[in-house]
């Protein structure tokens, strides 16, 4: 999926959009309102350098465009694996990242991602998942790893994983399992425009997915669990 | 029975009754209430009647706490719906009820596999509660000590904590190494290597580095004490503070982005024998880190 006909059909008003590497960043208009809009393309390898560069462009919207609305455009096939990330410690830039995306919507700024393509696990999480809301193309690829890997770590047989992938939302991959499971609030189809303007107004700074994935029926005990704790009556 | 000392070799239950006052720990959905994980079930694997972690609210050190403390018995201490359902109460239930902190003893693969969406969306659930409970004023603390270290997503979750309390014995990353050995080949990382695991991944580095705020001795009592004034001490959440933390890890990798092992980074940190600091005992360690150590 080529970012540009994403952005194109998501800023019909205009945009500066431009990739440098793996990293995309710029400004687009869409409904009369700007969007800082921050972003991985060829499928990334999220390593040190673009956590961090993805972070500094969150700050600098902070900083300077106090309430400007962010979209994250989300392509990664996950973290880098590598041992010099690891030894720089990868984890704290991830995080550094995540706080990054917390100050700004503590700040005001509405934060709303898409999957235009790939989203796999570590780069996903310090980013597109950290979103206010999520959404995803049709046609995006969102999971946790490939099964030959998960068979391999889990020790469950690859094909009864496929089994399951074929009828589980908590195991099969893409964008509409996404959706059951409530990490991503819908998929964006026709309009993009329009379906950015629609996220930008209902986006709110409370995580709502767990009630979503209730209301779908994709995690049945999330919600509820998370209830019962916060409801648990504890004397002293 | 004999209290347990050593932190490394505990049980979750055992960290708790060490570390928080006598007498005040109330746990929240104990294992009575059977809260097992629907989907460990549905695929015929054991399940847990606390899914792998023991929440509840007590005093540490005088202090009015909420604590998790992850069983790393129990699936590696791996994070799926149920577990990572009560860490995001117990932290959202902190920030409404402004405690005076949360401790969060960390002992953690990442996303329980066995649970796949359920579980790396759990992750990202726990990351942003940090987070958000952080911004509400409240300090989030962690510890990490034990058998399993704390990788994965948990590894960020981890990152995302107020301060970081470590043993020299406690180990964090995102990737595990044998997950880059799978990836890269054994040139990349060499999983069974110990000694390298141990200076990239391993506390000591990680406190050279200023990724923890505490190196202790595997004792549950050194652990109790540096949780208790990193709850105390508390920092900020806000733009400056973030500010900071970029110009360090930005000044990170132009420092050290070439080194091909700590070692290099360690001597650039003054360190003129670096292979002589896995061998330091941790107090002579802390001691000699005071002026050879980033951030």
């Amino acid at each position: 999926m080529d970012w540009r006909t994403t952005v194109d059909r998501l800023f019909p008003d205009g945009h500066d959009v431009a990739a440098d590497g793996d990293f995309l960043g710029g400004t687009g208009r869409s409904h009369g309102e700007a969007y800082a809009v921050i972003g991985q393309t060829n499928h990334a390898d999220v390593g040190v350098e673009l956590a961090l560069r993805m972070a500094q462009a969150t700050l600098a919207v902070v900083r300077e465009h106090p309430g400007r609305p962010i979209l994250f455009l989300i392509d990664t096939r996950g973290q880098r694996l590598r041992h010099r990330d690891e030894l720089l410690g990868i984890n704290r830039y991830m995080a550094h990242l995540a706080k990054c995306v917390e100050l700004a919507r503590a700040a005001g700024h509405a934060v709303i991602a898409l999957v235009y393509d790939q989203a796999l696990s570590g780069g996903f999480l310090a980013s597109g998942m950290m979103a206010d809301t999520c959404a995803a193309l049709p046609e995006a690829e969102i999971r946790v790893m490939g099964l030959p890997a998960m068979a391999r770590v889990t020790r469950i047989a690859e094909e009864r994983l496929r089994a399951l992938a074929a009828h589980s939302p908590v195991f099969g991959p893409g964008a509409a399992n996404y959706v059951t499971m409530g990490a991503i609030d819908r998929l964006w189809d026709g309009d993009l425009a329009a379906c950015l303007a629609a996220a930008r107004a209902a986006a709110e700074p409370r995580d709502r997915r767990r009630a979503l994935g209730q209301e779908r029926g994709g995690r049945a005990l999330a919600a509820g669990i998370a209830e019962r704790v916060l409801d648990a009556v504890v004397t002293e | 029975m004999h209290p347990i000392h050593s932190y490394y070799e505990a049980t979750a239950r055992q960290r708790l009754a060490g570390l928080l006052d006598p007498g005040s720990f109330r746990e929240i959905l104990p294992p009575t209430t059977r809260t097992v994980s629907p989907h460990l079930e549905a695929l015929g694997l054991p399940v847990a009647f606390d899914d792998g972690i023991v929440i509840g609210a007590a005093r540490l050190d005088g202090l009015r706490v909420l604590v998790a403390a992850q069983e790393g018995g129990f699936m590696g201490g791996a994070v799926g719906e149920v577990h990572g359902a009560k860490l995001v109460g117990l932290l959202e239930r902190a920030r409404r009820d402004h405690v005076d902190g949360v401790v969060l003893l960390l002992e953690t693969g990442g996303v329980r596999l066995q649970e796949a969406n359920a579980g790396l969306i759990a992750v990202s659930e726990v990351i942003r509660a940090i987070a958000a409970t952080r911004a509400g004023g409240v300090p989030v603390v962690g510890a990490i000590g034990g058998q399993y270290g704390c990788f994965g997503g948990m590894g960020i979750a981890a990152a995302c904590c107020t301060a970081l309390v470590v043993s020299e014995e406690g180990r964090l990353g995102l990737s595990g190494p044998e997950v880059i050995e799978t990836a890269h080949g054994v040139d990349e990382f060499d999983a069974r290597d110990r000694a390298l695991v141990w200076r990239t991944v391993g506390g000591k580095h990680r406190y050279l580095m200023g990724d923890c705020a505490a190196l202790v001795d595997d004792r549950i009592d050194a652990f109790r004490d540096a949780l208790a004034a990193a709850v105390r001490a508390g920092e900020p959440f806000g733009l400056s503070a973030l500010e900071a933390e970029h110009r360090m890890l930005a000044a990170r990798v132009a420092a050290h982005g070439r080194d091909a092992d700590a070692t290099d980074i360690w001597r650039t940190l003054g360190w003129e024998q670096p292979a002589d600091v896995p061998g330091l005992a941790t107090a002579d360690f802390v001691a000699q880190a005071r002026t050879r150590r980033a951030a």
